[in-house]
């Protein structure tokens, strides 16, 4: 069954279809939270959250107005970002540093690696580092094209050009 | 519209990313539906991003399980949205109640008043009617006391005929000689003209000697134009005249109004 038709599934609340779409995403959304909140316990914790929420707020995603995984990785950020700003977590003294995705990546040992990993790997090494700031701030951060604009004092328009060859290139390295 | 150049242009990655308005986002969503390699793109691009992002999870496994638990436990959010409307229903009528309760105090507040106001009239009323209930008794009382007067037999009741200066006016003396007191009915007579009064003399004849009994200086305000003077006389007869207020030593012939003398004479 494709993502579509899990998603519609999902609407009608079949465990079955929501349980696929966990797996499906369930790293993704737990890379992006990691990526804020930089901690293993917390990020699992807040994505398990995540995918609790977004079942009991299945009648709210409007297929029209984006993509399942686009509702999804909007929900993990706020979620994550939320978590940054509360009490416990400032006093618990984590240290947000600001390094890059790309970062955490290459910190993995490879031991584990899949095919995707080293794909991946192989594409952050030689990623331009205009394409590691445009991704950072549009997938992981979720700031607007406005936004990332003016962090990174480029045109809207470069942005967008920008992006779309980064994407191209990330594709042609894991798909 | 070019379906490639919609495509390279890079609306696609933002609409993954969600940076697109509601509306574009719709666009996209009837172009998929009507271009299948516009969907394809979308779905590649989607792929990409989350094998991007989940390559940043430490990648420990955590299975649907230990979610699938809370997924229909009341306790959770789903719990939040039953209770909601129900909070907010208690809200309002709350809310309402309070309103309610306001209105109905203010008009509580309001018809208190009325009512006060009303009683506070209503006791005037009859303040006021006990008021005249009691002149009207006292009005009775007098006026039984006259008739009395008037038919007692040892009352002697002199009429007064009117004079020259007032040919019009009469009066009545009734004479109590056991109570040296007598009764004067001045209906007959005119109101006095002002700054002046009437008064009565008792008279005795050969020789001509009055004697002032008083002045009438209620004429006006009394309503039953009844009278009452001492007079231990051996009076011959009664005489008005009219005087300037306070009265005079001795009658003033000339503005005499009514005389009249003792029938036994």
């Amino acid at each position: 069954m494709d993502i579509d038709n899990l998603v519609v599934q999902f609407k009608k609340k079949d465990e079955k279809a929501f349980e696929k779409l966990y797996d499906m995403y369930k790293d993704s959304m737990h890379g992006v939270i990691y990526n804020i909140v930089r901690d293993n316990d917390i990020a699992e914790e807040i994505m398990q959250d995540v995918f609790i929420k977004a079942w009991h707020k299945a009648d709210s995603y409007d297929v029209k107005k984006g993509r399942f995984f686009t509702w999804l990785i909007n929900i993990a950020r706020n979620a994550a970002i939320d978590k940054t700003r509360s009490k416990s977590f400032k006093n618990s003294g984590k240290n947000l540093n600001s390094d890059f995705f790309v970062d955490i990546i290459q910190s993995h040992d490879s031991l584990d690696d899949s095919t995707d990993a080293i794909g991946i790997k192989k594409f952050v090494d030689k990623l331009a580092k205009k394409c590691i700031e445009v991704i950072e701030l549009l997938y992981f951060k979720g700031f607007t094209q406005k936004e990332a604009s003016e962090e990174l004092d480029m045109p809207i328009g470069t942005i967008k050009t920008r992006n779309r060859n980064c994407i191209k290139e990330l594709r042609e390295a894991v798909l | 519209m070019n379906i490639n150049d919609y495509i390279n242009s890079g609306i696609l990655e933002l609409y993954v990313a969600g940076q697109l308005s509601e509306k574009e986002s719709s666009e996209v969503y009837d172009l998929m539906l009507k271009h299948p390699e516009v969907l394809k793109e979308v779905l590649e691009i989607e792929a990409a991003i989350v094998k991007l992002t989940a390559s940043v999870s430490p990648k420990k496994d955590i299975a649907f399980n230990t979610i699938k638990g809370r997924l229909n436990n009341n306790t959770d959010s789903k719990v939040i949205s039953l209770n909601r409307p129900k909070t907010q229903w208690l809200n309002y009528s709350g809310w309402a109640a309070a309103v309610v309760l306001a209105g109905g105090l203010i008009w509580t507040i309001n018809q208190k008043s009325h009512l006060e106001n009303q009683i506070q009239t209503v006791n005037t009323e009859k303040d006021f009617l006990e008021i005249q209930m009691e002149t009207s008794k006292t009005d009775l009382a007098e006026t039984k006391n006259l008739l009395n007067i008037i038919r007692d037999k040892s009352i002697i009741n002199i009429p007064l005929e009117g004079q020259a200066a007032a040919p019009g006016a009469f009066a009545n003396v009734y004479w109590d000689k056991k109570d040296d007191t007598v009764y004067l009915d001045l209906q007959g007579l005119p109101e006095p003209p002002k700054g002046k009064v009437y008064q009565v003399w008792s008279l005795t004849l050969n020789p001509l000697t009055p004697t002032s009994l008083g002045t009438i200086d209620d004429f006006i305000q009394d309503d039953n134009k009844i009278f009452k003077l001492k007079n231990a006389n051996q009076s011959q007869a009664f005489g008005i005249t009219l005087e300037p207020a306070g009265g005079s030593l001795s009658p003033t012939l000339e503005q005499l109004y009514t005389l009249g003398a003792l029938a036994s004479l």
